[in-house]
């Protein structure tokens, strides 16, 4: 949790003001019994009733003065705590964003999002917690030991045992059940999990009739879940019993001790009214702390989950601040020798790949489900750097470029059809602010996706849903395919972004595509082997190593895997004898 | 408006005193426990002062008398630590089994609410109901109420014990206190709106960032990642402000009832100062001033702590209404009764099924179709044209509004559900991957299947090889999150699922979609063994893993508009014919 408080940042003064504030009224509160005993020992022993009149109206005054100083400190502690939850959430959210997918990859999407929403808040009442409450406790019981210091050294002792002894108790209570609730989290979290599998898998779990195994799986999660919660309650429900005991076990030892003591005529009956009104006062304050222990163990944790996130340093590093010059003669994008492993000394996802391209070239990438094309294309935007060899843009090495001028030289279509809620036009000037409605239409009409939008009601203005999930899989994809060229890159990368599309419009989207005007060089990576074979080059991937590297018709020839899998294409059509495809080919 | 907001409060109390009934002897137990604690915790200050009394001054205290009451308060204290501690106990076993039994139900539900539920709501939505609104429930409804409980018996404890010793001081403590009510009801009603707005922030924040955490590939390859961030620091500023206005002025309410708790004191002091002066008789003593100080505080404090209270029913309120909207969802209806389907000889019979998923936009009108038994039926046609939701009727996901499906001669309404899904087995573009081994998952429709019979169905879904890679082979964990299987290969584990399970109809749509052709055609020939003389459904986009059906279907708008075989359709020169030409263009 300390690690996080450099984010109370700019509001350094109320963090310091608060707790002030609270120690102040805290003194306030520590005088009333003072002036309670004055009553006893000197208005009613006197038989002074002015006297109590006048003590009744300091009461109310340190009342009033409390109120103000309270008001004072809750608001501060409102500014602080907030203030500091937001810079939390905003440099959490930068920092995430700074991150490249190999450490994204390690939390998840769901991971992130509970932590940017609730572990902040979390955090943040925890930093509430601390400033309206949890400073008054320490407050109270040292304000109160020099109270009873002052009034009697002797006895004063008392209450330094039963500080240390109910110091040790809340230690030893918090720190039993802190592992517990770890556990708990825990737990919930797979309970979380087993309710959102059985949501995505809703058809697959009646498929098969597995609704009765889906329910005792979960009911053993939430049984488990409650043990633990059991558990940690009854555990935690120690620490009332127990402070209740030792401050009246001391309220025992100040009335023993202290009726000795008045016997002596070294106190009096007030001072002993007044004694135990400090310890019943610091009963009070600590039964807050106990009650705030979850809370607190709550906030630990979720300051824990966030630390995690923001020690992992971004492995990719955007140190280039100026783009290099283009080198003449070279080509527009090269891999020299590249390899590429996700986990260090993991298996290799890519090994030694090397091809050339030239702007208004296509080089088309086909290989078996996990030969490596995905990752391939992943390492040209820098979304994970090489392990080894050059991968290079217009002759300098895309590490020498600064991410953003190398990124919009880029356009690229995931294999993912993801679009954002908002207009289709904010979706489509994604990669160029400035695109005018023309280009935008000329980029629907080469994805072809002109068709759909114009019949649509409300044309580019349409809504996106989140996710884009009023869009068929189809559309998605061609819309997507739009958004990359309406910013005109120099490189396209097409990552199996016609999957969803049937034969013909993916072969019209092809030729729109080749006769773009701004002519990109065209990563495209499929596995239907006709969607490529009009290629300039075609890279064969075999468990992530080139197999094969050249035109289609020399391909034939030459590369095994290359003529199987064009063969694993064709081959009904050899069965009916239509030869058409053959022929093609 | 109040009253249907009552009757809806009303309706969701009923729900959760359904679930805490088998609880109710736990709950008793609870209340007898706390009576006996908050007894015995108050019956501690009248002792205290009775000591006091025994302490006057010097020479004259009567430390015997003090000694004895010590040992009664010895006693007390024994009582409340043992009772306290059971009475939470018994309380936090009650809330927690009521929670896990309302998650169980509402995961159940889950189960058993018709599939339509599930595609058409937020399944986070549905998630938060299962998992977080049931623990605000526990929070706020049984906790609350038993804090609410011991609140009312010490405050009617506090009286009873007030007036036996003074009636005229007991009234100036019953009358003041209540004002702190009034208080706190203004603070929480100024506040409510306050917290709806900090609520709404809240999940704006969380759209925002969930849609730019899932597309963050897309947000980085755009160069969106300052954008991103602005909006994001935009929200959170709304956020920050409106959460200090609600947490300042929400966190009023504890310094204004400790200020009107000060009145009380200063006005007990006053009183009871000024009685004990004009009594000198000893009809009240310091000590019982003492005692009624400490009253004082025990009695204020179930006020001070009653609008904490108040607003933890009021959210477990709003919880319990979400949790039982959930619960009352209407399920499929029940087939119990229903015979299995015995014998399935493969045949389906469609005769004029309407079916929409939105009243408004019919999508299949009057479809006929006859599948014989054992053929290979493909459905093709373009994106939206409803190959899916007839899926989606075969396998009763969905009913047909009018006209009907027979299995084997059988209507599909009149045999339970689980026997028809069991006659096909599923394979699903999207697949489903839950966290478990790779042996789990596989054998997730044969829970009992031989770790031989598992890996034989692996090998025939050509992932075998893949899965002796991975670190623990079978016995690996993987999640659909993980990064450490693709799409491929994930689509190949739900294809070994069904190599194991063996089902008399096969329905595959778009199974291979992610995967490449050569290991498709491996797969399509271990289908093709297992199909022998079963009847299959396939979807899919390569018309060339079709062409070889018994029965093509050709859809459009929701209906069949063409049926036949390859050779038949191609010479039909229609619909077909051009959508199989076109990928050769």
């Amino acid at each position: 949790m300390h690690k996080l408080l450099g984010f109370l940042k700019g509001y350094r003064a109320v963090t310091v003001l608060g707790p002030l504030f609270k120690l102040l009224e805290a003194v306030g509160e520590l005088i009333i019994p003072l002036v309670v005993a004055r009553i006893i020992d000197v208005g009613i022993a006197g038989g002074n009733s002015a006297y109590v009149w006048k003590m009744g109206g300091v009461m109310l005054a340190l009342g009033a003065a409390g109120l103000a100083l309270a008001i004072s400190a809750q608001y501060m502690a409102a500014r602080a705590s907030t203030g500091f939850g937001t810079n939390l959430r905003g440099a959490l959210y930068r920092h995430i964003h700074s991150l490249s997918l190999s450490e994204l990859d390690r939390f998840g999407t769901a991971g992130l999002l509970t932590r940017i929403n609730s572990d902040t808040v979390q955090a943040q009442t925890g930093v509430a917690m601390f400033i309206r409450l949890v400073l008054r406790a320490p407050f109270l019981v040292a304000g109160a030991l020099v109270m009873a210091i002052s009034i009697s050294p002797k006895i004063s002792v008392i209450f330094l045992i039963t500080a240390v002894i109910v110091s040790i108790i809340l230690w030893l209570v918090m720190s039993r059940t802190a592992p517990y609730y770890r556990k708990i989290q825990a737990n919930l979290d797979e309970v979380s999990l087993l309710t959102r599998e059985t949501l995505s898998g809703a058809r697959v779990v009646r498929a098969f009739s597995n609704q009765e195994t889906e329910q005792r799986d979960f009911f053993a999660s939430a049984e488990s879940l409650k043990k633990k919660n059991v558990k940690a309650t009854a555990l935690s429900a120690l620490l009332n019993p127990l402070t209740y005991a030792v401050i009246n076990l001391a309220v025992i030892a100040v009335l023993y001790f202290g009726g000795k003591t008045v016997e002596t005529g070294n106190l009096k009956q007030g001072d002993v009214i007044a004694l135990v009104n400090y310890l019943s006062q610091i009963l009070l304050a600590l039964v807050v702390t106990a009650n705030l222990a979850v809370t607190f163990t709550k906030a630990s944790a979720s300051a824990a989950r966030i630390n995690e996130v923001f020690a992992v340093t971004p492995k990719i590093i955007d140190s280039a601040t100026e783009a290099p010059e283009p080198k003449d003669g070279s080509a527009k994008l090269s891999f020299e020798n590249v390899s590429f492993s996700y986990y260090e000394g993991g298996r290799s996802a890519l090994s030694d790949i090397s091809f050339s391209l030239n702007k208004g070239e296509t080089l088309g990438v086909i290989g078996s489900t996990g030969s490596g094309k995905s990752t391939l294309a992943n390492l040209i935007p820098r979304f994970y750097d090489a392990s080894g060899g050059e991968i290079k843009v217009d002759g300098a090495n895309v590490k020498d470029y600064p991410m953003r001028e190398l990124r919009r030289k880029i356009g690229i279509v995931p294999q993912k059809a993801m679009l954002f809620s908002g207009t289709l036009r904010d979706n489509l000037k994604f990669g160029n602010e400035n695109a005018t409605d023309e280009q935008l239409f000329g980029a629907l009409e080469a994805a072809q996706a002109l068709d759909f939008v114009q019949k649509l009601p409300d044309g580019l203005n349409s809504e996106v849903a989140r996710g884009g999930k009023n869009f068929s899989g189809g559309q998605r994809q061609r819309l997507t395919v739009a958004r990359a060229l309406a910013s005109e890159p120099e490189i396209l990368i097409l990552d199996d972004s016609s999957s969803a599309l049937d034969y013909a419009t993916e072969s019209r989207m092809r030729h729109a595509i080749e006769k773009l005007p701004f002519k990109p060089a065209v990563i495209l990576i499929s596995q239907r082997a006709f969607s490529l074979m009009h290629a300039t080059k075609i890279l064969v991937l075999e468990d992530g190593a080139a197999a094969g590297y050249g035109t289609h018709s020399e391909l034939l020839e030459s590369c095994d895997v290359y003529r199987e899998i064009c063969k694993s294409q064709t081959k009904t059509e050899e069965n009916d004898n239509d030869g058409r495809a053959q022929e093609q080919l | 408006m109040k009253k249907q907001k009552n009757a809806k409060a009303k309706g969701s109390i009923k729900l959760v005193l359904k679930f805490m009934r088998p609880y109710y002897p736990l709950i008793a137990l609870a209340l007898l426990f706390s009576v006996i604690q908050i007894a015995a915790t108050l019956y501690a200050p009248v002792i205290i002062g009775d000591a006091i009394d025994y302490i006057i001054g010097t020479d004259n205290v009567n430390l015997e008398q003090v000694m004895k009451r010590a040992y009664i308060l010895m006693g007390l204290i024994a009582a409340v630590m043992v009772f306290q501690w059971l009475a939470s106990l018994c309380t936090n076993k009650a809330a927690m089994n009521t929670v896990r039994d309302m998650r169980c139900a509402a995961f159940n539900k889950l189960n058993r609410v018709p599939l339509s539920v599930i595609d058409t709501r937020a399944h986070g939505d549905l998630l938060s109901r299962v998992v977080n609104d049931t623990d605000l429930i526990s929070d706020g409804l049984i906790q609350g109420f038993t804090q609410l409980f011991s609140g009312i018996v010490t405050v009617v404890g506090t009286i009873v014990f007030m007036v036996s010793l003074n009636v005229s001081v007991t009234l100036v403590v019953v009358l003041i206190t209540p004002v702190s009510i009034c208080v706190a009801y203004l603070i929480a009603r100024a506040t409510h709106n306050m917290f709806k707005t900090q609520q709404n922030k809240r999940g704006e924040l969380s759209g925002l960032t969930e849609e730019a955490l899932s597309g963050i590939k897309v947000v980085k390859a755009f160069n969106r990642e300052e954008i991103a961030q602005k909006e994001f620091d935009e929200v959170d500023e709304e956020l920050r402000k409106v959460g200090t206005k609600a947490m300042f002025y929400s966190a009023l309410t504890n310094p204004g009832t400790r200020f009107v708790n000060a009145i009380v004191y200063a006005a007990v002091a006053v009183v009871g100062a000024l009685m004990v002066i004009r009594s000198p008789s000893g009809a009240f003593t310091v000590g019982m001033l003492s005692c009624f100080l400490s009253y004082a505080h025990q009695y204020t404090k179930p006020f001070n702590e009653i609008t904490g209270v108040v607003t933890e029913l009021q959210t477990a309120s709003a919880a319990a209404a979400r949790v039982k909207e959930l619960l009352e969802e209407k399920e499929e209806p029940a087939d119990d009764g229903l015979p299995a389907l015995e014998y399935c000889d493969g045949s389906i019979e469609i005769e004029h099924a309407d079916f929409s998923y939105v009243p408004s936009r019919p999508l299949i009108k009057d479809l006929n179709l006859s599948v014989l038994p054992g053929k290979r039926v493909a459905i093709v046609g373009p994106t939206g044209c409803g190959k899916t939701t007839l899926i989606n009727l075969l396998m009763r996901f969905y009913d047909v509004q009018s006209g009907r499906i027979l299995i084997s001669d059988t209507p599909v309404t009149d045999i339970t559900r689980s026997s028809l899904r069991g006659a096909y087995g599923m394979v699903l573009q999207d697949s489903w991957i839950f966290r478990g081994t790779v042996a789990e998952n596989i054998a997730y429709g044969k829970p009992d299947a031989t770790r031989e019979e598992i890996e034989n169905a692996a090998k025939r879904a050509h992932i075998h090889s893949f899965i002796e890679k991975l670190e623990k082979g079978y016995d690996t964990v993987i999640d659909d999150e993980g990064s450490s299987i693709s799409q491929g290969e994930k689509q190949l584990l739900c294809i070994a699922r069904i190599m194991l399970t063996q089902p008399p109809m096969l329905i595959l749509d778009e199974a291979t979609s992610n995967i490449d052709t050569r290991t498709e055609q491996k797969i399509q020939s271990a289908f093709a063994a297992m199909m022998k003389g079963r009847t299959s459904f396939v979807i899919a986009h390569r018309l060339s893993t079709i062409a070889d059906a018994d029965l093509i279907l050709v859809m459009r708008d929701g209906n069949v508009i063409e049926q036949g075989t390859h050779a038949e359709l191609l010479g039909r020169g229609g619909f077909y014919a051009e959508l199989y030409n076109s990928q050769f263009v």
